[in-house]
């Protein structure tokens, strides 16, 4: 992975003494609520319901063994001795004081970590593949530009007070898992005619209250321009994004209100003043981030293994959990295995401080002292050996990071909710643990198979649950907490929003409603049809009458 | 002791020019949701015509004059702008369409001051920039409103070589701002080269 150098090392250094000083400036009165409330957003740091919650990078979620214990460390000291990994492949303290953050940043610039551009009106953490550099079907390995685009995105004179926040993904494989279309940005890297690295550039897409997938702006860009198209898509929006009005300041409500076309128009006159300025990145440059991705040294290995298949056929819950757990990897004799955050009955997405030492632990002994955060919450070992996963599983199962239930109805994705964050009209995270609970039969849930249900708190989406199979929303009527459904939503290359099935239900019916939609599910499928394909096939009506009837 | 607001470069002066503001029109607040919205839209139109004649110019000092006035006034100020007495500020929301039009050297202004309302509203970096890099603006530009110690590196870096810190924040302070990173990433305003290759790195 990318290793700061000392240039990087004194920015992020820069950076807490300059945060350092803004807070003592804030807590002696010199900086007022509104003028500090900007400065500690773009350090991840927002007031919450109970305390103070502090969101750390993860930049494109990737981590070291190393970074983790020290996150683990941080959580004992500053925290309740636990952190929640987002949807946004970060890390969020609940529970940290506003007067010790700068001591919080210094540890993590210890370990080449920092808060910045967390949240804000600014460029945010790049996100990307959980799976980037070990998919079978990837095309292009996206980490060194996302690493270059973290670079040039930090502290970015021109777009630190834009509009709104603004999120830029980027994937190099077939199937999407950075969900391209639903950010301001998205960057899809593929090969051209010429086999040459290219980029297929979305803009406009987004959840939040207004959904809404992108659209492609240009089909085709060459690499080296991938930070000055984005300058100038930026600029555009910068200028021209409203203002006025929060709701209405995303990019994508520019993009609609002028039609892609027009916007494509604006964007290409003001890149033909940008293309080829100093920011168009060279040869050099790439290849210098590159080779901090390259292959893991891997030992030639066959593509089975006696050990692995002879702990399959003799252990039934290993080898149920190794069918939603375990991924193929390009390499021969190695896989990557997802560690489940969501333990039924438990927050989805939380890891103990002791959880984060073991996974940094196995990390160590089996996966090269890496790992990675997915932005279905979930923490991922992407280099284990085949003949290694039954002892993963085995200490992972110890320590509760072995719940068989990834890409099931359980692996709920789901945001703090009203139990945490301000913003929020409801809460999520009971809605979470009582579906997870009435759903506890293993056996019933694999025979359901693959479905995402994300839950969010309110219309600001962190949830994704607009592009949930399943997507529950929070909503406040009258003072008093209801929940929102809509089926038919999708991640991935074929990504779709989901539909809203009728009026809202009351959080203690939400268990129940949940069912009726599998009932109708279970009765309409054709064979090997999963939840998805029979809600496009059949469309919402059916699930609807039964929800209501 | 100066006892100024006004920044050049890294020092603190005294502020030669005065500044004409425009008098105020039938302001209209807009409400949006029960709240009152403060900003501009890029483009919207600015002072009315009542607003515009009824600007006092004054006669005998170095004077920032609001764009609008200065487009009006233009042939009567020619005089004046040879004499380097002219200077120009205008708003985020306005364009730099106008000046560009109807000036093509817009080297001729001593000054060009950029207003913001708002220490939030970014598009003042935007126009930073443009009038460095496309307009190829040379004399000072200077930033005026809301401007403060924690946006002065963003200014600098958007080509900003002059700020007037808001009344009551500690000026001494914000001077120290102008130097918070030593090594920025990307190519900007002021150091043009990304640090990739403006250094070799490991």
């Amino acid at each position: 992975m990318y290793q700061y150098d000392n240039i990087d090392q004194t920015i992020v250094n820069e950076r807490v003494a300059q945060f350092r000083d803004q807070t003592s400036r804030y807590l002696s009165g010199k900086l007022t609520d509104d003028e500090f409330r900007p400065l500690r957003l773009q350090n991840g740091l927002y007031i919450q319901r109970h305390a103070p919650m502090l969101r750390i990078a993860i930049p494109y979620g990737l981590l070291s063994s190393k970074q983790l214990r020290k996150l683990a460390d941080i959580a004992d000291r500053f925290d309740r001795g636990y952190g929640h990994f987002s949807t946004r492949q970060n890390l969020q303290l609940n529970w940290p004081k506003l007067e010790e953050t700068p001591d919080i940043l210094e540890e993590l610039s210890k370990v080449e970590m920092h808060a910045i551009q967390t949240s804000g009106n600014c460029i945010r953490n790049i996100t990307t593949d959980q799976f980037a550099g070990v998919a079978p079907d990837e095309i292009i390995d996206p980490r060194a530009i996302a690493e270059i685009l973290r670079q040039w995105s930090t502290f970015h004179p021109e777009f630190s007070f834009l509009p709104r926040k603004f999120k830029i993904a980027v994937s190099g494989s077939k199937q999407d898992r950075a969900i391209v279309q639903a950010h301001d940005i998205g960057l899809e890297f593929y090969y051209d005619k010429k086999q040459k690295m290219a980029i297929r550039v979305w803009v406009g897409g987004g959840l939040g209250r207004t959904p809404i997938l992108g659209s492609v702006i240009r089909e085709h860009l060459e690499w080296e321009h991938a930070l000055t198209y984005c300058e100038a898509i930026i600029r555009v929006y910068n200028l021209h994004g409203r203002r006025d009005n929060i709701y209405k300041a995303r990019i994508k409500i520019l993009v609609k209100a002028l039609g892609i076309e027009e916007f494509k128009k604006q964007v290409e006159a003001e890149w033909l003043h940008l293309k080829n300025s100093p920011n168009t990145i060279n040869e050099n440059e790439l290849k210098r981030v590159a080779k901090f991705f390259t292959s893991m040294p891997y030992e030639k290995l066959n593509d089975q293994d006696d050990v692995f298949d002879q702990a399959i056929q003799n252990n039934k819950a290993f080898a149920s959990w190794v069918k939603r757990s375990v991924h193929p990897h390009k390499q021969k004799g190695y896989q990557s295995v997802t560690l489940s955050l969501k333990p039924h009955g438990l927050a989805p997405g939380d890891a103990t401080s002791d959880q984060m030492r073991i996974v940094a632990e196995l990390a160590d002994q089996y996966s090269f002292g890496e790992l990675r955060v997915s932005h279905e919450q979930n923490l991922i070992l992407a280099d284990v050996k085949l003949k290694d996963i039954f002892n993963v599983w085995e200490k992972a199962k110890a320590h509760q990071l072995a719940t068989p239930n990834i890409g099931l109805l359980t692996d709920i994705i789901c945001c703090p909710g009203g139990d945490f964050c301000s913003l929020a009209n409801a809460k999520s995270i009971p809605i979470a643990t009582s579906i997870q609970e009435a759903f506890d039969d293993l056996d019933y849930l694999h025979d359901i198979g693959e479905l995402e249900l994300n839950i969010s708190g309110c219309m600001n989406a962190c949830g994704h649950h607009h592009i949930g199979h399943i997507g529950v929303l929070g909503v406040d009527k009258d003072g008093s907490e209801w929940y929102q459904v809509t089926i038919g939503g999708k991640q991935g290359s074929d990504a779709s929003l989901g539909t809203v099935i009728g009026p809202s239900f009351a959080a203690e019916e939400m268990p129940g409603v949940i069912k009726k939609l599998i009932d109708v599910y279970i009765k309409q499928r054709n064979p090997e049809e999963s939840f998805i394909d029979t809600v496009r096939r059949i469309g919402v009506n059916p699930f609807k009458e039964h929800v209501y009837a | 002791m100066l006892n100024s607001q006004l920044i050049l470069n890294q020092s603190i002066i005294d502020d030669e020019w005065t500044f004409v503001a425009l008098p105020s029109g039938n302001e209209e607040i807009k409400k949006q949701a029960g709240k009152v919205v403060l900003f501009k839209l890029t483009g919207e139109s600015s002072p009315s015509e009542l607003q515009i004649n009824e600007t006092v110019i004054p006669q005998n000092s170095k004077i920032i004059l609001p764009l609008s006035v200065y487009l009006k006034n233009r042939e009567a100020l020619k005089t004046r702008l040879k004499n380097n007495e002219i200077a120009l500020w205008l708003a985020t929301h306005e364009t730099l369409h106008a000046l560009i039009t109807i000036e093509k050297d817009i080297n001729i202004f001593p000054l060009i001051a950029i207003f913001v309302e708002r220490f939030q509203d970014g598009r003042i970096f935007s126009l930073g920039n443009l009038l460095r890099t496309r307009y190829q603006f040379k004399n000072t530009l200077r930033a005026f409103g809301d401007v403060l110690q924690d946006q002065l590196f963003y200014l600098k870096r958007s080509g900003f070589d002059s700020y007037l810190i808001k009344t009551g924040k500690d000026v001494h302070e914000a001077l120290k701002a102008l130097q918070s990173f030593s090594d920025p990433y990307q190519g900007a305003v002021d150091i043009k080269e990304p640090v990739w290759k403006r250094r070799v790195r490991s």
